[in-house]
């Protein structure tokens, strides 16, 4: 039976560890592109002293799921991991693994920059940052909406809904940007 | 009919993790929404229309305008920011 395509823990990950397991057996692949992102020391000019990450149980897994169903899609992904942390996390530490193989380097570049700007817009996670000054929520930015606009998709995250929900906008859209 | 309404990040915060509410056949997510606000306080302050909100129903992301149904799960929260 294949491994899960998306795991939301606490728990860190290893990277060579999971990218190993995506690829294990599979002749076809000629390409993995691999993207993990990590907590910054300081966020909009304030020191970060640890980041505070919730989500929606329930949703956040079917949400990704259908986000990894239109990567393969679009770009032929031939196998495809998310794993996203949960709960406290101090500076350094990873928050995000986005991995992805295909049969050559375009697809799965592509694929995995259009599965991290979906992510940021339409997965249902909230980051606290605590610092110096006290803890506060984390803006969303428009240049997380801009990034996923580049893709046909419109995000409605900072400016509120577009309307649809992510797998009927993604139907309604251009193949690629 | 009756919906549960779940709460997230800051909404969560000001309100608690959710509640069972009472709306009439007809509401959509956004009539719900405003009939919280209106009860003042606390929920006025945290789902007023000042707010940017994002809402979905039954766990899917969705526009404020989509209708419900009896037993509909419903959530409110800020925009988006994991990755």
């Amino acid at each position: 039976m294949a491994k899960a395509r998306v795991s939301i823990r606490a728990d860190d990950f290893d990277l060579g560890a999971e990218v190993a397991a995506l690829r294990a057996g599979d002749g076809g692949v000629g390409a993995v592109c691999a993207f993990v992102g990590t907590v910054r020391e300081r966020n909009d000019g304030a020191a970060v002293e640890s980041l505070e990450l919730e989500h929606y149980p329930g949703m956040t897994d079917a949400a990704i799921e259908s986000m990894i169903d239109e990567a393969t899609r679009r770009f032929g992904v031939r196998a495809a991991r998310v794993v996203h942390r949960i709960g406290p996390l101090a500076p350094l530490a990873q928050i995000v693994l986005v991995a992805v193989t295909a049969a050559h380097r375009g697809e799965a570049f592509q694929a995995c920059e259009f599965l991290m700007d979906y992510l940021k817009t339409q997965a249902p996670f909230w980051k606290k940052e605590t610092g110096p000054g006290g803890a506060r929520w984390v803006d969303a930015r428009v240049a997380d909406d801009k990034a996923l606009a580049r893709w046909g998709i419109a995000a409605g995250n900072v400016d509120g809904p577009a309307g649809a929900d992510p797998a009927q906008r993604a139907g309604a859209v251009p193949e690629k940007r | 009919m009756k919906v549960v309404v779940r709460y997230f990040a800051a909404v969560r915060e000001a309100l608690g993790p959710g509640e069972d509410v009472e709306v009439d056949s007809r509401a959509d997510i956004a009539s719900l929404r405003d009939a919280l606000a209106a009860r003042g306080g606390r929920h006025a302050e945290a789902l007023g229309r000042q707010r940017v909100l994002r809402s979905a129903r039954n766990r899917v992301l969705c526009a404020e305008s989509t209708a419900l149904a009896d037993g509909d799960e419903v959530g409110f929260f800020p925009p988006l920011t994991g990755g």
